[in-house]
This record gives C-alpha cells, structure tokens and sequence, in this order.
C-alpha cells in the first residue's frame, strides 16, 4: 500500500476517534460514537497489517493468536465485571496501555528497521528521545495503575503509606530517571533502555502509595492522562498520526477529569500527588459523634413521610452502591412517582469511585438519565424539597464544607441537602465518611437518621408504602 | 526563493498535529456530559489502544537476527494487552451506554 494513503487512512482513523469522544455530549449520540471509535480502530488496524504485513507465516500466526487470545479475555471482562467494579476495571485498563507502550518501545529498539527509525544499535537521535519519553511514562503508568487498582479493588489498604523522606527519594528517582534518558539518548545502550524502565516502574509506585482511598477519583484520570501521553510518545517514534492524534486526545481528557475531581474536593492538584489526605484525619473524627444525640427513624416513619411529600431529591453515594441498594431505591422512586411525588437525583462528582460512577449505577437500576442532575443544576432546589433522601452518601453533604473554616473539607462544593424540609440519612452508624470527617447534619433537629443497611432499609420503606 | 528546496522536519508535522489534537481534546471533553464520564474513561482506554499498530510492526517484523526475536516477543505480548484493552474498553463502553434510557412515555 502507497506510503501517503496510510497515512491518509491513519488520519481518518484519528478522526473517527475524536468523534467518538464528540458522541459522548449526550446519551442520546454516545452509541454512534461508540461504533465510530471501533470502525476507527478496524481501520487503523487493517491499514497496519496492509502496508506492513507480518513477515511469514510464523509472524501472521503469531499476529492472528495475540489477537485471538487478547480479544477473548477482553470481551469476557467486559461481559462479567459488575458495574461497581469500573474503577479497578478501568485502572487495570490503564495499567495494560502503559505497559504497551513500553513493550513496543522494546520492539523498536531491538527491531528498529522494522519502526524505520534506524537500525540496531544506530537509531535517530530523535527517535530515541520520543522513545525513552514514551517508554518512561508508560513504565510509570503501569505500575501507577497497578497500586490505583489494588487499592480500588481492596487487595490493599486505601490508606495511604507514607515513606520517610520521600519526596527526597521520588526527586532522586527523577532526577536519575533524566539522567538515564540522557544516556539513552546518547549511547543508545540497551542497559540505559531497560534502566530507564526499571527507575520508571519504581517512581510509579512510589507516587501512588502515599495517595490516600478518597483521592482515588484524581489518579484515575490522571493516570488516565498519562496512558494517553505515552501513546503520544510512542506515536511520535512510530510517525503515526492516529496514534498522536489518540495520545492528545486522550492524554488532555484525562488532565481535564482530574481537574474536575479536584476542584469537586476543593483540593489542589499537588496537593493530592504529594499524597497524605484521608490518613490522619481519620483519628480525630472518630470519638467525638457518639455522645450528642441524633434522632433516629423507623423505615415506616420514612415511608409515611415522603409519601406525602410533593418533592423528593435522593442523594445517593458510594455506600448505596456497596449496599447493591440502587434497584430497591428505584422501586422506592417507582411508588413515590405513582403517588405524585416528584423525584429527583441529585449526584456529586465524587459521589462513586471515578467521575460519573454513580450515574452508570443509576443507569443499570433503571433510573431514566433526565431524573438525574448534577450538582450546580439541582442544588437551588434543595430550598423547595420537602425530602432530601441520603443514602450512602456522607462528606458530600457536609454542611462543615460551607460553615466550618477549621475542617478539612471547608470550601469544598456540597450538595446543600439541609436546605430541605426534613433530611433522612440512610447510614450503618453515626461513624464518620470516607473522608474521616464528622457529619454535623446527623444532629441537626430536622434530619431523621435511618441506620441500618443501605438495601435492607429501603426495602423496608418500600413494604411500608 | 522557491529555487531553495525548504524541507521541514517530519517531527514538525507530528507536533503540529500532536498540538492541534490536544486543543481538539480540550474543547470536545468539555462537552461531554458528566453523567458520561464513567464511559469516557472506559473508550478513552480503548481508543488509547490504538498503540497496537506498533505492537503489530514489532510483532511481524522479519526474524533476521536475535534482536528480532526479541521485537517479536515484546510484539506479540503488548498485540495481546492491547487487543484486551480494545475489545474490553469498547464492549464495557457499549454495555454502558446502553443502559443510559430516558424517562418512559
């Protein structure tokens, strides 16, 4: 195939990647985008293997069984994992573009004729630059994304793990990372190569494990960002505009989620890469709630109340979905609707586990996407609802975030659910969030605390309608 | 002038296109709905896997010396989490995605 009509074919892959992103403005046009992103890849993939088929037959073999095994695994994982996984689903994701990106970095550097960026042990300067870059990004990607789904998925503790000294040991790693780059560059030694990538690796972990469980949000789209900015690097080595194009895309969507996450926990970005928060704090908010008094509800209480409410705004969190309560708080939404209750959600970007977690677990219990509002669009309502149902949610409703200028949380933008008439609070106990932060809300003369488990409390109010 | 053959880098267009594709990302993530972000991630993974064109070269390169062997080996390995990722990113995506429905009547 002619030189220029792949590279015209790689640019239409490009842009039918962009388009799939562009789909994704509303639910209605997201489908369509989602096929255009896959003709895309077909595309890409299909001029690859026409301009530069493999070699003989033992390549095509091996070209045709990697895709065979990766395309089986992948479809079972996305057929099987449950939708309150995505987080450690998508950082594992992650985890496998960075190490892509390194093990094609390998390939051209042991193979660099085949990249057309040299030939072994003489490869362009230039090249070796774009590939030590990618290489570095990815190496830190995969091991960044390897601790991030650990820690999502529980195999190890949310908390964070402070090492003495170590921003002096990351600025060590960094700089010794530069250092070999440099080498790389100018020996073009395959020990500088893997150095680089062991020194990586090593950084990687470090930056993350300091990072505490409710900052999570952050470092999935940022390293989200960084998957795509390895793949930019690799692109530049390999010439192929698809592949930049994708990079940019994905490496600015990622920067750009991160930023949202921050500035819904009010914290700066580096203040959640130097890593601490959620650790300490935890301690102090502990021992002080059980003394003041709360006044606590029966699920027939909640149910006689809210079915003569004439507004109700469910606020859901992460704990609502630990619960697996989102199809029983549907059918409570169900019967409330049925009596001429108007419902609403209302969701706080950090509500789940990753940026818009929560609203893919509506959407699985059936909950229409036009009852559900983010935060700055429903949260002058809470004035006029007779109900602000909490479930599972804690911190994001935290008055201290607006009132106290000595917590922790002060500043950040909360759901103001103690504007309604009465608030219920679906919660295991008076224990302090995720966060670590008493709740004052809990004690307040207008909220009714319902304790007990998210699911088995709201079946209880659905039994009592 | 034009008698003076003026040849620009190849690295200029690539960082040309590599710039204009981060503003183009910028302004099309802004319009993304945040009930989407969930599945933003999940195709952004997807499409970001794209790097197994490189996976493909390095993994059909012709086995002429050791060091190919080798670019064949880190090939086919990355072929294989990059198609994971591709076949994972966009049918989790589709899964998604088709759960997201309006309000019935």
């Amino acid at each position: 195939m002619n030189a220029n009509l792949s590279a015209l074919l790689y640019l239409v892959a490009g842009v039918l990647f962009i388009l799939s992103l562009r789909g994704l403005s509303s639910p209605a046009t997201s489908r369509r985008g989602n096929l255009l992103g896959m003709i895309g890849m077909a595309i890409a993939v299909a001029t690859t293997l026409a301009n530069h088929p493999p070699a003989d037959g033992l390549a095509w073999l091996l070209v045709i069984v990697g895709i065979a095994i990766g395309a089986a695994i992948g479809a079972v994982i996305a057929r099987r994992v449950p939708m309150t996984s995505m987080p450690e689903l998508v950082a594992a994701f992650h985890s496998l573009v960075g190490m892509a990106a390194v093990l094609v970095a390998a390939g051209a550097f042991y193979a660099p004729e085949a990249f057309d960026i040299g030939t072994p042990g003489n490869i362009h300067t230039q090249s070796l630059v774009e590939m030590s870059l990618g290489v570095a990004i990815g190496a830190l990607t995969f091991t960044g994304s390897v601790i991030a789904f650990l820690k999502l998925s529980a195999r190890m503790s949310g908390a964070p793990i402070i090492l003495p000294a170590r921003h002096l040991i990351n600025i060590a790693l960094a700089v010794a990372l530069v250092a070999c780059i440099i080498g790389l560059v100018v020996t073009g030694s395959a020990v500088f190569f893997w150095l680089n990538v062991i020194l990586a690796l090593a950084l990687g972990v470090l930056m993350i494990i300091p990072i505490g469980g409710a900052d999570m949000p952050v470092v999935i789209s940022m390293l989200n960002s960084y998957s795509g900015w390895a793949a930019a690097g690799i692109g530049f080595t390999l010439g192929n505009s698809a592949l930049i194009i994708t990079g940019a895309l994905v490496g600015s969507s990622g920067a750009i989620l991160s930023y949202i996450m921050c500035h819904a926990m009010n914290r700066s970005f580096i203040s959640v890469i130097l890593g601490g928060f959620g650790g300490e704090t935890a301690a102090a908010g502990g021992g002080t709630g059980e003394q003041k008094p709360a006044k606590l509800g029966s699920a027939d209480d909640a149910a006689f109340i809210m079915k003569n409410a004439s507004k109700v705004i469910i606020v859901p969190g992460y704990g609502m979905a630990v619960a697996q309560a989102q199809h029983a708080l549907r059918e409570m939404a169900d019967i409330l609707k049925k009596e001429g209750v108007e419902v609403k959600y209302a969701i706080h970007p950090v509500a789940g586990r990753m940026p818009g977690h929560m609203n893919v677990l509506l959407a699985e219990a059936n909950v229409p996407y036009d009852e559900v509002f983010e935060l700055e669009d429903i949260n002058s309502e809470f004035a006029q609802a007779d109900i602000a149902f909490v479930i599972g949610a804690n911190d994001v409703t935290n008055p201290a975030a607006e009132e106290d200028k000595t917590s922790p949380i002060y500043g950040m933008p909360v759901l103001q659910v103690w504007k309604a008439g009465t608030v219920m609070f679906i919660k295991r106990s008076l224990a302090s969030g995720y966060a670590g932060i008493d709740n004052p809300l809990f004690y307040r003369d207008n909220t009714m605390m319902l304790l007990g488990d998210a699911k088995k409390v709201t079946e209880n109010i659905v039994k009592a309608m | 002038m034009e008698h003076v053959a003026q040849v620009v880098d190849p690295f200029i267009f690539r960082l040309s296109i590599f710039v204009l594709a981060v503003f183009v990302g910028y302004f099309v993530v802004w319009s993304v709905t945040p009930a989407l972000h969930t599945p933003l991630m999940s195709v952004t993974n997807a499409i970001s896997s794209v790097i197994v064109v490189g996976a493909l070269l390095a993994g059909g390169v012709a086995n002429v010396s050791s060091g190919s062997g080798w670019a064949r080996g880190f090939g086919f390995v990355a072929l294989v989490f990059a198609c994971i990722n591709i076949f994972g990113g966009f049918l989790v995506t589709q899964r998604m995605l088709a759960m997201y429905k309006k309000k019935a009547k």
